[in-house]
């Protein structure tokens, strides 16, 4: 299996989908 | 000493751009470049001149943004770092630029030793290195996007998207 970070589009939308988890995650730490 | 927050943030963003312009340099730009000049022998070049001058830079300006960042935060630091909740969206953006701190000083240079000779080391240990530097700077590369969200737009409101 090709590891996704040897596509620089596959990292660029790595890093936004942990952003999007990381959103909800920050919100649940912050009770909201 | 009212004047020390203002001062952190200013060196934290300057050493911060230059942190994330040379890293999406290498990322971006580099990496390419790197493969069609070796390709009609012409990246003799990049990795004697430009990569070792990027290379200090990118290194140095990742401990003063770590450094003025750490200073930014101050006595919220425990805070921010325990992930506590008046913290949490910054303690996130603080904890991934640790991880990007820590993988450059920690993985990528001394990686970046043995590839531009500075360190003795064979042609298979040069290729490992070369792999593992090459990933690690990828991962800092995805963990910006969220460190930049949690750092910058979530100091702003964003985290409520307000």
């Amino acid at each position: 299996m090709p590891n996704p970070l040897d596509s620089l589009w596959a990292t660029v939308i790595g890093g936004v989908l942990l952003t999007i988890v990381l959103y909800f995650v920050a919100r649940w730490l912050m009770g909201a | 000493m009212d004047f020390v927050p203002a001062i952190s943030r200013w060196i934290h963003l300057l050493a911060g751009i230059m942190w994330l312009g040379l890293l999406y340099y290498f990322n971006f730009v580099q990496v390419a470049a790197l493969k069609a000049a070796q390709a009609d022998g012409s990246g003799a070049g990049i990795g004697k001149h430009i990569a070792p001058r990027a290379l200090f830079f990118f290194r140095w300006s990742s401990l003063v943004t770590w450094l003025a960042g750490a200073s930014l935060l101050g006595a919220n630091f425990t805070d921010a770092f325990l992930l506590r909740p008046s913290h949490a969206a910054i303690g996130i953006g603080a904890w991934l630029g640790t991880i990007m701190f820590v993988n450059v000083w920690v993985v990528i240079w001394p990686c970046q030793k043995r590839i531009l000779g500075m360190v003795d080391a064979s042609e298979q240990e040069k290729n490992t290195a070369r792999r593992v530097a090459y990933l690690a700077s990828r991962a800092n590369t995805m963990l910006s996007i969220p460190m930049v969200f949690f750092m910058a737009a979530g100091a702003h409101g964003a985290i409520y998207f307000q």
